[in-house]
This record gives C-alpha cells, structure tokens and sequence, in this order.
C-alpha cells in the first residue's frame, strides 16, 4: 500500500480519535474552569449516553434518536447532580466534591450493569453510515469521516458559544472572578448548574458517537476519562483552546503510536503528558492561577 | 436611600465589625474613612453579601436587603467598585462593563461614558489585564455605573490614580450624586473626600465613631485626625 495513503488514513483515524476525545475533555475543562474541581464522574457520563444511545437505537430503531437521547440523559442528570449535591459543596473542602463526583461515577457504572447487564452492547449503523468511502483509493470508514464531521461542528458551536452568548460570557466571567461576576447582578449558582449540564450533555452525546465504533460496555467510562484528564492538563486546566489542542495530540499520539509503534502505544499518551508538563508545567494554553 | 443599622459580624475567626449604622441619602456623597484595618472594607463586603457571617439591618428605600445573594443586592441596586479593583483579567473592556449589563444601561449608554472615561474608549478591545492601574480603575467604575445603581458603593476608588484623574472621579461621584444616587464612598484620600462629600463619617474598632455634616468636618478637622485617623 502506497505509504502517503496510509499515513492519510491514520491521520484521519487520528482526527476522528480526536473528535470522540474533545467532547468529553471540553467538559471536563469547562467544569474545572467555573468550579475549580475536577469532575470524576465525567467518564461515567460519557459511557451512560453510550448505553443510552443504543436503548434509543434499539427502540426506535433510529440512530438519530439515539443522539438526541444521549445528551438529553446527559443534561438531565447533570442538572439534577448538580442542584441536589454538588451545588451544596462549593464553598467546602474540594475533597468533599471529588468524593462525591467518584461516588457518582461507581453508582452510575452499578445503575447500567443493573439496566442493561455486563455484556457490552453495540447497534447497527444505517446503511448510508455504515459504507465506506475512498480516500486515495483506499477505504474508510464514512462513520469517521462523520465523527471529524461532528467534532469540528462542536468545536465551533462551542467556540461561539463562549464567545458570543451570555451564558459564554458569564462563564468566562465566573472562571476568573466568580465574586463580581455576582456582585454585578449574576446568579453564579445558575451559571454553574447551566454548564455543568451542558457539560454532561457534551460526553453523553461522545458517548453516543462513540458506541457504533468502540461499542457500549462498562470499561468505556474509566478508560475515556484517563484520555480526558490528559487532554485537560496537557491543554492547561481550564482553557478551551488548549482543549482543541490536548485533544488533536492525544488523539494522533494514540493512532500513530498504534500503528508504528504498537509495543509503545501504551505509554504514548503518557510520554505526551510528562513531556509537556516538564516544558510547561500549567499545560500548553494553561494561566498560572 | 441605604441604611445600615446595628451591622455586626466578620470573618470565621474575626468580628470586625462591632454594631454600625449609618444611612447614605439619596442624591448625596456620603464618605467613610478611617485607619487601616478598622473595618470599612470589611463592612462593604457585609452589604453585597459577601461576609461569612453577618448580622443587622440593611435596607434600601425600606425594603430589606439583608437575606437575599449577593446577586439579588446587585438587581435591587446596589452597585460595588470594590478595593483593588478586580477587572476581569481575560475579558476586553466591552466585556467587562456588559457582565453587568442584564440589558443596556439607560443612564450611561455607550456615548455618555467614554465621554466620561475617554480612555476606556481607545481601550474597548483590550484585555483587562492589559490595562494601566488608572484605566483598571476606571473599568471598575464604569462597570458599576452601567448597572445603573441606585446606590454605588466605592471601596478607596482613588487608589492607584495620578491626581488628574482623581479630580475627574470627584467631578463624575458629584455628578452621580447629583442625579439622585446615594453615593457611599470609603477614602484614604481626605482631599477626595472633603472636595466631595456631603457627609463624612468616621469608623474606628468596627464602629462609626464620627457622623456629621462635611463642613462641621472640616471644622473640627485637626482634632478628628489626631483623634481617629492619625497612626
Ligand atoms: N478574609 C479575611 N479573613 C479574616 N480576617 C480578615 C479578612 N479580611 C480582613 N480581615 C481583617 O479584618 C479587619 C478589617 O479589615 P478591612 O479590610 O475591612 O479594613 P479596612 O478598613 O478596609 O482597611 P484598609 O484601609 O487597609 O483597606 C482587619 O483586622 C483584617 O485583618
Ligand atoms: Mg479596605
């Protein structure tokens, strides 16, 4: 096989890795950037709408269904979480949160062994997603090319959001100075709740991008979420440009490290991170606080 | 009006403030000054709803203020330029002042305000972080004003200003007044303070020690200072 055709194709198996990786880590950094604290039960989030997807799929038989279900599980139960406990614990010990969002994440795993049992579930994809198409006279996989698709796509709706919305502004707001963000006439306590809702809904709906390809199993959420905390530190805790960048890393060093080097791959994601946090020890994008 | 009554309270191992009370009028400057540490910004704090624990009577034109967030006092009228400024490092000037702005300001729309603040205009895009101390100042104000208050709390605003523009803000905290804002100040700069207020009141131990009229000050002045505001 023609060499430059195959490293074409691993650059967009890389690109789609990337896109799966962004949108748990984007809520993982908008988390920490408003509240200050890492939240653990993000990668238990990712893998319910992984489930959730397939229930949808299975019942509906739709897999556009199974995408508007996922992040809508996601929201609901993030709004939930975050009124009933977490909201209650900002002015405590951060410890007192990471307990309680690891909590959530063993609950969580528990809750979908129950519903859906142990064995990992997976769907069909329609016919017209299911194809492949030919890259260079190689074939791929349309579904990847959709999920670079759906990455850069929430990569921009992201990116205008925080630019261009109130809710963005405010978020901004909130991360650097959540004091006079309220002192200025804004309920912080429903900023807080709004983007950690958004947030569950973003790893949800990865998650149910992710379940034709990687399937619904209960492993998803511990694995995923390791990947995230790389990105997030790797990119600069917080900042979303940083985000974009920890994901496009981790997402080629993981494909290539595969590829070219397999006994390695193991060991890639974690050479990136020590790497870069020797170079710049707040992360690529990070503010020293 | 805001009025003050019987305010105690502090931080978790502190009671600073020891039962204040005082009004700030309507359409007038009321100053508050005193040593280092006796209490003023603590108190400030305690009237956005800022301290740890806090007890007494807020009100503003008779309604009570003392149980509602932070963000409540803010909607109700309260406007706060606290110590030190704290711009939004990472946001431009226009997106300071709109952090307030629920809708646009109807007293200080765009136009009136940087022809108040000239500066903040050739500024508007910029980071907070860039800014000079002075335009950091003014960024707090002007992010207070387009809240529209109706009583504007300013916690040592002359800080870090060069002379020039300290005269400024008396000119902008007179005219607020003027137009009918109850204007709380807390000053270390008598001459900001006796060019513009209308009352001048004296704290001391968490308590107001000294409420009179400016002129009755000024009168009185070089035995107050030695009194209560000299080291
Ligand atoms: N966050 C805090 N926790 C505990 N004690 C504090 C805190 N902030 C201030 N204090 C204490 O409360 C007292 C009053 O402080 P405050 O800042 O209100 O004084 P101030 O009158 O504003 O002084 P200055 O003129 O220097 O600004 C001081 O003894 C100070 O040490
Ligand atoms: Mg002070």
């Amino acid at each position: 096989m023609d060499p430059l055709a195959l490293f074409t194709l691993q650059v967009l198996n890389a690109l789609s890795l990337s896109a799966l990786l962004f949108f748990i880590a984007l809520g993982l950094t908008l988390i920490f950037g408003i509240m200050r604290v890492v939240n653990f039960a993000h990668g238990a989030v990712f893998m319910l709408g992984a489930y959730c997807g397939v229930a949808a799929q299975t019942a509906t038989g739709s897999f556009a269904a199974s995408l508007l279900a996922a992040p809508l599980a996601g929201a609901a139960l993030g709004l939930a979480f975050e009124r009933s406990a977490l909201s209650r614990l900002y002015a405590r010990e951060h410890s007192a949160f990471l307990l309680v969002t690891f909590g959530l994440a063993l609950a969580l795993t528990e809750a979908i062994r129950l519903i859906w049992g142990a064995d990992a579930r997976q769907t069909e994809l329609p016919a017209v997603l299911a194809g492949i198409v030919f890259v260079m006279d190689e074939p791929f996989p349309v579904y990847r090319l959709l999920l670079i698709g759906a990455g850069g796509l929430c990569w921009l709706l992201c990116w205008l959001g925080l630019q261009r919305t109130r809710l963005g502004l405010l978020l901004r707001a909130a991360s650097q100075n959540p004091t006079m963000t309220a002192a200025l006439g804004n309920d912080v306590g429903r900023v807080r709740a709004m983007v950690f809702a958004l947030a569950c809904a973003l790893a949800a709906l990865g998650g149910a991008l992710a379940a034709p390809l990687l399937s619904a199993s209960l492993g998803l959420g511990s694995n995923v979420i390791i990947d995230a905390f790389v990105i997030v530190m790797i990119g600069g805790m917080g900042s979303f440009i940083g985000t974009v960048a920890g994901s496009l890393l981790v997402g080629f060093a993981q494909t290539f490290g595969n590829f070219y080097v397999p006994e390695l791959a193991l060991g890639m994601t974690y050479a990136l991170m020590i790497t870069v946090l020797v170079l710049r020890p707040g992360g690529l994008f990070g503010r020293p606080e | 009006m805001l009025s003050l009554s019987e305010i105690t309270g502090g931080y978790a191992k502190a009671q600073v403030l020891e039962g204040v009370s005082l009004d700030a009028a309507a359409g007038a400057v009321t100053a508050l000054i005193g040593r280092n540490g006796v209490g003023k910004t603590t108190l400030m704090r305690g009237v956005m709803g800022l301290l740890p624990r806090m007890q007494g009577r807020i009100s503003l034109d008779g309604a009570a203020l003392g149980g509602l967030p932070t963000h409540a006092r803010a909607r109700a009228g309260l406007g706060y330029v606290p110590e030190g400024r704290q711009i939004f490092p990472e946001l431009t000037v226009m997106e300071n002042l709109a952090v307030g702005q629920r809708q646009p300001s109807r007293l200080w729309p765009e136009a009136r305000l940087f022809a108040l603040l000239p500066n903040l205009r050739d500024r508007r895009a910029n980071a907070g972080r860039a800014l000079s101390g002075g335009e950091q100042q003014m960024l707090a104000i002007a992010r207070a004003l387009v809240t529209d208050p109706r009583v504007l709390l300013l916690d040592e605003p002359s800080q870090g200003l060069a002379p020039m523009v300290v005269q400024e803000l008396a000119r902008v905290l007179r005219q607020l007044a003027d137009e009918g804002v109850a204007v709380l100040l807390v000053e270390q700069n008598l001459r900001l303070t006796e060019a513009v207020a209308d009352r001048i009141l004296i704290m001391a131990r968490g308590r107001i020690v000294h409420d009179d009229t400016a002129p009755a000050f000024r009168a009185a002045e070089d035995e107050l200072r030695h009194r209560w505001l000299s080291m």
